[in-house]
């Protein structure tokens, strides 16, 4: 369904321009109200439905990958997994035990030992690239597919998602043969059987980070997409197959939490690549202490989004918008914090609001559509529980009044001033489409409040000087500091996280360094 | 002078202290242990430092940390280099340090006297290097100015082997601080002799206070404080069994990394000299920019 906007959101503050010299506007505050006429939306611009039909070709039900076949779980036992658009059950997933997890590590030190370990690079990476080509091949279909299962709407699963995790796969095939190059002066070697758990957020794509670098460097995998998100994972493991990949080099295992705790505490696993909240990282690391395994953590953030007088405002305004609202704000390194230098914050606020104004919440599978779907009700109930504690503990909240569909999880794009540095909306990770606005006068100011956070994941900074972009980008402790930007990935790119965001890279040459052994 | 004299005088012991923050003291609790010769004859009380004693240098350390990182790599570089001279001409003095209370490398003494300058030397000349083999930029696909740098993490905690008490020490701690870490190191246990000697040395270059700080002391009692300190980012430990499971555990409240080296580490090794030490304790930060006009 299109979304309508209510005519009575339209904003009606007057302040029209659309040119960005918002020196005028902090001049001319008295005249504002009656200044150019803006442009409304409302019911005057109704979408029509664009749904994408592309069949997803979506199984009933999905065994677990173990050993290149699909089985069934020892226990009998599958779980729903829900559209959260719709709250219909989209696939029935399988639900692995221990044993399962004990026959999927068997099977990747088997594949390990016999087969992939030993392979030239060369030729494990002709494997990698199959996988990429094959994905590039049917990306509308896991397009469709990632949008029914986790919610996120279709222009992005299939504008980003879906060929971002082609590209991993694709630069990582090419590192195969290549290993030699990461590390100067040492040799490298794979590490063996590796144990892998990823989050909800970006199924295909996590996937994608997680078993591109793996298996190019030579070691097997053992992965568990997360409970919500099975989907495309299975479909992955078909293509798997298509592929020829040899049996046991990518075994996935479908379930929940205790499915989980067998992955990471499996005593054939080398190392234990997670991406997750921070609470989970934090439990994983002490199961593991005694043990000793290697790990990489990529974990939660809270990141800033420092906006200074002489930005870009228009460039900016899409940019936080995008940093927040962007897949729903199921964004690890989402823009969270907006800190935005006094001087400009009314008339920053007020295009926000403007731009929020003509976002259109909605079906996932609507092609205009730019919010989807809370990926789960859990997820919901917390978003839904820390924008409460703002509103009690005193932040003012700004939420178009756009229509939602009767059904399923959605959440309305929503804003908070008047926050200060010890609101919860402050310091927890939200993991929704909750921004919070904070100001600030100078740029210490903006260092040392951007960095007041345990979490150190990304960082943005908006500004016309280069100089100080320059020195923002060494002041802010984030692994990730986007400029004049937000939300940009690329294989080549390292990303992780500082302080309790974790540690370990995914993507680039140092990402890749963290799956092998330094010999 | 008369030879009288000579022939009748009592030396003047000293007073071993621990260095942290620039200054020599004793331990805040006024404990003190004995440290034992070779021979198990007494040579004198080291301080037995206490939780809150490793609380004060982290703070030291966290206050020397800013400055350290901003100095160009050129100048960290030149300390470094200096530290290495310092021990070169007191390398009689670290001998008999070393010779006076180590059983095992009685005859090792001197070797690991000059291994440790040599690894000084080593890590001197990365200061302004390793950045270049351990970042880069990255070719993304779209218009975008993107490169990796390093940073140093913040205080570093290491904790000593008993085996090369001095190399093992320095190889630790150089490898921290070249990229601009500080570092709070706790000697080794059954010979602190030489940390204490080494931070007179450290008092003497151009090091500044508060880089390296070295406390002296029991690991039992110290260890679950390195494992906890939120503000100690990283450990660098020779440890196993269950101070290694402590270590790590501790050091999950904080999501703090955690390098653990075997007891029967060989510090002598070359493959300690390396720029993958040092990545061991810097973050990799990636920046992006768009380009256009």
């Amino acid at each position: 369904m299109a979304t309508t906007i209510d005519p009575s959101t339209r904003v009606g503050d007057g302040n029209g321009k659309q040119d960005g010299k918002h020196d005028d506007d902090t001049k001319k505050k008295s005249s504002r109200k009656h200044a150019v006429p803006e442009l409304l939306f409302g019911d005057l611009w109704e979408f029509d439905p664009a749904p994408e039909t592309a069949s997803p070709n979506i199984k009933p039900r999905y065994d677990l990958f173990i050993g290149g076949q699909f089985v069934a779980p020892q226990s009998g036992q599958y779980f729903d997994s829900i559209n959260p658009a719709t709250e219909e059950v989209v696939s029935q997933i399988a639900l692995a035990s221990p044993g399962d997890v004990d026959a999927a590590y068997y099977a990747a030190q088997m594949a390990y030992e016999t087969v992939w370990r030993d392979m030239p690079g060369r030729e494990r990476g002709k494997y990698v690239y199959r996988i990429a080509r094959l994905l590039q091949d049917r990306a509308r279909e896991f397009a469709v597919a990632e949008t029914i299962d986790g919610g996120k709407p279709i222009k992005e699963s299939r504008d980003f998602d879906v060929p971002m995790a082609a590209a991993h796969f694709f630069y990582h095939a090419g590192w195969a043969d290549k290993l030699a190059y990461i590390a100067p002066g040492r040799r490298v070697e794979p590490i063996g059987v590796v144990g892998q758990v990823i989050p909800w957020n970006f199924p295909l794509l996590m996937l994608a980070w997680k078993i591109a670098p793996a298996i190019a460097a030579g070691n097997c995998v053992v992965l568990k997409p997360a409970e919500t998100t099975s989907v495309t994972a299975m479909k992955f493991a078909e293509l798997l197959q298509d592929a020829g990949l040899p049996d046991g080099v990518v075994n996935i295992v479908t379930g929940a939490g205790e499915t989980g705790a067998a992955v990471v505490n499996h005593p054939a696993a080398k190392k234990i690549a997670f991406t997750g909240s921070t609470e989970v990282g934090k439990i994983i690391m002490r199961s593991l202490a005694e043990r000793g395994t290697r790990m990489t953590m990529e974990l939660g953030g809270k990141a800033a989004n420092v906006v200074f007088e002489d930005a870009p405002i228009d460039q900016a305004v899409e940019g936080v918008i995008n940093g927040i609202f962007f897949n729903q704000g199921h964004v690890c390194c989402a823009g969270s914090r907006l800190l935005v230098q006094e001087s400009i914050a009314d008339m920053f606020v007020r295009k926000l609001r403007q731009r929020m104004a003509v976002l259109r919440v909605g079906d996932p599978l609507d092609k205009n559509t730019d919010v989807g779907a809370i990926n789960s009700r859990e997820q919901l109930d917390r978003i839904c529980d820390l924008v409460e504690s703002g509103i009690s503990e005193g932040a003012e909240m700004f939420q178009p009044s756009c229509a939602l569909p009767p059904r399923g999880y959605f959440y309305r794009p929503t804003i908070f001033t008047g926050v200060t540095q010890s609101h919860r909306i402050a310091r927890e990770e939200i993991f929704g489409p909750v921004l919070s606005i904070l100001t600030f006068r100078t740029m210490d100011e903006a260092v040392e409040r951007a960095n007041n956070t345990m979490y150190g994941l990304s960082a943005g900074v908006w500004t016309d000087k280069g100089s100080r972009i320059l020195r923002m980008a060494t002041d802010l402790k984030a692994g990730v500091v986007w400029a004049n930007t937000f939300n940009k990935f690329d294989p080549t790119s390292p990303f992780g996280g500082y302080k309790e965001s974790g540690f370990g890279r995914e993507g680039g040459r140092q990402g890749l360094l963290d799956y092998v052994e330094l010999a | 002078m008369t030879t009288d004299r000579m022939t009748s005088r009592i030396p003047v012991t000293k007073t071993p202290k621990v260095y942290v923050g620039g200054a020599f003291i004793r331990s805040e609790s006024g404990r003190t242990f004995p440290a034992r010769d070779a021979n198990g004859e007494f040579v004198a009380n080291v301080p037995q430092c206490t939780r809150k004693d490793l609380r004060n240098a982290v703070e030291a350390a966290a206050k020397a940390g800013p400055s350290w990182a901003a100095r160009t790599p050129y100048n960290r570089g030149q300390i470094i280099y200096r530290l290495a001279e310092m021990l070169e001409s007191r390398a009689d003095e670290m001998n008999a340090a070393l010779r006076q209370f180590t059983r095992e490398w009685t005859d090792g003494a001197e070797q690991e006297v000059a291994l440790t300058v040599d690894r000084l030397v080593h890590y001197a000349g990365w200061a302004d290097k390793y950045e270049q083999v351990l970042g880069n930029s990255n070719p993304v696909a779209a218009p975008f100015f993107n490169f990796t740098i390093t940073e140093p993490m913040g205080v570093i905690g290491t904790i000593a082997s008993d085996s090369f008490p001095l190399l093992g020490l320095v190889s630790q701690a150089a490898a921290a601080i070249v990229s601009g870490n500080t570092v709070v190191a706790l000697a080794s246990e059954t010979t602190p002799y030489p940390a204490i000697v080494l931070g007179e040395m450290l008092a003497t270059s151009d090091l500044p206070g508060g880089v390296v700080n070295i406390l002296t002391g029991f690991r039992k009692e110290l260890i679950p404080t390195f494992a906890s300190h939120a503000h100690l980012r990283a450990l660098d430990a020779v440890v196993a069994g269950e101070e290694a499971t402590t270590l790590r555990r501790g050091a999950a409240e904080s999501v703090k990394r955690v390098k653990t080296r075997p007891t029967d580490i060989d510090w002598a090794d070359d493959r300690h000299e390396s720029a993958f030490e040092i990545r061991n304790f810097i973050e990799f930060k990636t920046v992006w920019h768009p380009i256009g006009a």
